[in-house]
């Protein structure tokens, strides 16, 4: 059944604490290039996620999948507020942050196939898909086991004054496991250089968020812990980017951690495409945040402001299009891992 | 080299913990300290007495109550590259902080397809004898050696905590090091400076000809009375102290079985689902055409520790334990 809270338009809702921007972001005091880098972003993750989604009908993909469509803004917002040097923690549903982060297409699609050509050499796939160089830290099989590695990254920054942020993605179902509390109370105990994403998109797994938890938002969650606490609108690129850059820059000057709640929604199912049950959530609901598709609402957005014509976008989807197309040729013709060579290696790292 | 040919200065068990980082900290900066109590308290044993004035709040850091939350500190921060050690305090906690540990820690490197360092060390004490109860006297490294990606040292006299410390701090896998709580005050020769006793290498505490125990930890000192005593009735007791449980140096303790015929495992934990049981496998799988006896299994009985002395004092296996499983073995 749709709780009616979650079809709400956050975008009405009051904040709590108003971010930069509020709900109202036109992003026109952002430079074009920083537009256009948020639109490519987006474009990225949605197409490399509907064509995983696809070949993963066609039997292509092993074991779960979490897609991240109708979520961009979130990412790519909040990376686009990160150097490349700054750290990101992730969850399960953790494609977009990587490819926010500048993940490379042909080694994400091989590692979700199991190939040895992948960013884990096929030994992590979806779920723990990850770049360290890119300061991805990982996504996470356990909901809310990212959160505490965040605050070690960022305690790294911290003691070695390098003026590194770190950023932990995670969803409204994870603030309800221990671990989120302990890792947010020892983030502001520590005054440490990190923000708290949080993707709220309505539903812990299938289960709505009205069911499992007393409050409407997260935010309400970051005043416990001595931290502001700001909510945006998550379908809005420019919102999300604004609250992240004045959240980084807080943190990035020794102010401490802050938490942002993006409230947004996911398209397909929790795991997969489509899954076995339809009763979690009504169409209607659905077709109402469809019809807030954070890419068709910032395109023409851009395309008004004159920044980004329609062709022009159509150029960015063809060329993104393009890349996931090889990335999944690079995949297909990649060997799998050698059982006899590679089962047992990287178990440890060899000493000596 | 033994201890006692290097140095002859005696000190404790958590001197020796105290002092080796103290001089593992002033030996590198990427180590810090993080724990409940750690700093300003010096831990609640004392064992980390002195290090938060020395090196200040930043590289000895008192956290939260937070199990979860201290390893993930320590987890992040080994992983972009410093070299933390986080203190669980009494390893019962482990079960606490256990995702950190088992699910995140130990699989990171080999997930990410071996990109992943994880340089962190986890301390924590085991071990009952001190009326310390159910929640405080765990030995868990049974539920630690099952993971992959784990080291695990539970050293049984101050020369190797010094030695098993400095090598797994130095490690760059997620080590845990064990001290037992009711050897914290018991003393033995410890060189100043630091050095290594290389991961997964048994130390042999008795040679002998007739029997052979493997024991670590607290049970060593008992495996030593036991032998004195099994020595007037003419068994020639072999002590094995494999010092690391993982990785475990089977092929001391199968080379043992081989030269003495028979082979006791010792631990403090309950005997069900312990580390004796995957000791004795290695050696029927290995030795078993060596062996005159079943190897025998000396362990706690299957129970939470209890409170009382009284029940403890029986719930912890002793020399005269150790003794009557030896025994056992020549009565077949």
């Amino acid at each position: 059944m749709a709780s009616k809270t979650a079809a709400k338009k956050p975008a009405k809702k009051p904040a709590k604490k108003k971010a930069a921007t509020g709900a109202k972001a036109s992003g026109a005091d952002i430079p074009k290039e920083v537009l256009l880098d948020l639109h490519r972003r987006m474009v990225r993750i949605r197409h490399l996620e509907e064509n995983l989604g696809r070949i993963s009908t066609e039997g292509k993909v092993p074991g779960f999948l979490h897609l991240y469509v109708g979520e961009e803004a979130v990412a790519s917002g909040g990376c686009a507020a990160l150097t490349d040097q700054d750290q990101i923690t992730s969850t399960h549903r953790g494609h977009g942050h990587l490819i926010a982060k500048g993940g490379d297409f042909n080694r994400m699609m091989a590692e979700f196939m199991g190939k040895s050509t992948g960013y884990c050499k096929g030994k992590g796939g979806s779920m723990h898909v990850s770049d360290l160089d890119l300061g991805m830290l990982g996504a996470n099989g356990i909901v809310g086991a990212g959160v505490p590695i965040a605050v070690g990254a960022a305690f790294a920054n911290f003691y070695r004054d390098n003026g590194l942020v770190t950023m932990a993605f995670f969803g409204d179902g994870s603030t309800n496991i221990g671990a989120f509390h302990e890792a947010a109370n020892m983030a502001c105990a520590l005054h440490l250089p990190i923000v708290f994403m949080c993707e709220n998109n309505e539903y812990a797994e299938y289960t709505a968020r009205d069911r499992v938890m007393a409050i409407t938002d997260v935010a309400d969650r970051a005043v416990a812990y001595g931290m502001p606490g700001v909510i945006v609108d998550g379908m809005d690129v420019v919102a999300v980017y604004e609250a992240a850059t004045e959240a980084v820059a807080r943190a990035r000057r020794g102010d401490g951690p802050s938490m942002i709640e993006a409230k947004t929604y996911r398209y397909y199912d929790h795991a997969g495409v489509q899954g076995l049950g339809r009763t979690y959530r009504s169409d209607a609901e659905v077709q109402e945040w469809l019809d807030r598709d954070p890419i068709d609402l910032f395109e023409a957005q851009l395309s008004k402001a004159r920044v980004l014509s329609k062709a022009a976008a159509k150029k960015v989807h063809d060329e993104v299009q393009a890349e996931v197309d090889a990335a999944i040729e690079f995949a297909d013709n990649s060997p799998f891992p050698d059982p006899a060579t590679d089962l047992l290696t990287d178990v440890y790292t060899e000493m000596n | 080299m033994t201890a006692t040919e290097v140095d002859q200065r005696v000190i404790t068990y958590n001197q020796a913990f105290n002092e080796t980082l103290f001089e593992l900290m002033r030996e590198d900066e990427d180590i810090f300290i993080a724990g409940e109590d750690v700093g300003r308290y010096g831990g609640v044993f004392q064992s980390f007495a002195g290090l938060n004035k020395e090196f200040g709040d930043r590289r000895v850091v008192d956290t939260p109550i937070a199990e979860q939350a201290i390893v993930g500190l320590g987890l992040g921060a080994a992983a972009v590259g410093l070299r933390p050690i986080v203190d669980l305090m009494f390893m019962d906690f482990v079960m606490v902080a256990m995702d950190q540990i088992a699910n995140q820690a130990a699989k990171m490197k080999y997930m990410f397809g071996g990109k992943a360092t994880v340089p962190l060390t986890i301390t924590t004490t085991g071990g009952a004898g001190l009326g310390a109860a159910a929640q405080h006297s765990a030995s868990l490294e049974a539920w630690l050696i099952h993971v992959p990606g784990l080291k695990l040292v539970y050293p049984s006299n101050p020369y190797d905590l010094k030695g098993l410390l400095v090598s797994c701090v130095r490690d760059d896998n997620p080590t845990i090091v064990t001290l037992h709580k009711a050897m914290l005050g018991s003393k033995g020769p410890v060189p100043e400076g630091l050095y290594e006793i290389p991961l997964g290498q048994a130390n042999i505490v008795r040679e002998g000809k007739d029997a052979s125990v493997v024991a670590f930890g607290r049970m060593v000192q008992f495996a030593e009375k036991a032998a004195a005593v099994l020595a007037e009735e003419g068994i020639d007791v072999e002590i094995i102290d494999p010092r690391t449980l993982l990785p475990f140096d089977s092929e001391a303790v199968v080379n043992s079985a081989r030269k003495t015929n028979r082979v006791v495992v010792v631990h403090e934990a309950v005997r069900n689902g312990g580390i004796g049981a995957e000791i004795a496998a290695q050696i029927q799988e290995e030795a078993f055409d060596y062996l005159d006896a079943p190897v025998g299994r000396v362990g706690a009985p299957f129970s939470p520790v209890p409170f009382s002395p009284a029940l403890e004092r029986e719930y912890v296996p002793d020399a005269d334990d150790i003794a009557a499983a030896v025994r056992a073995t020549f009565n077949r």
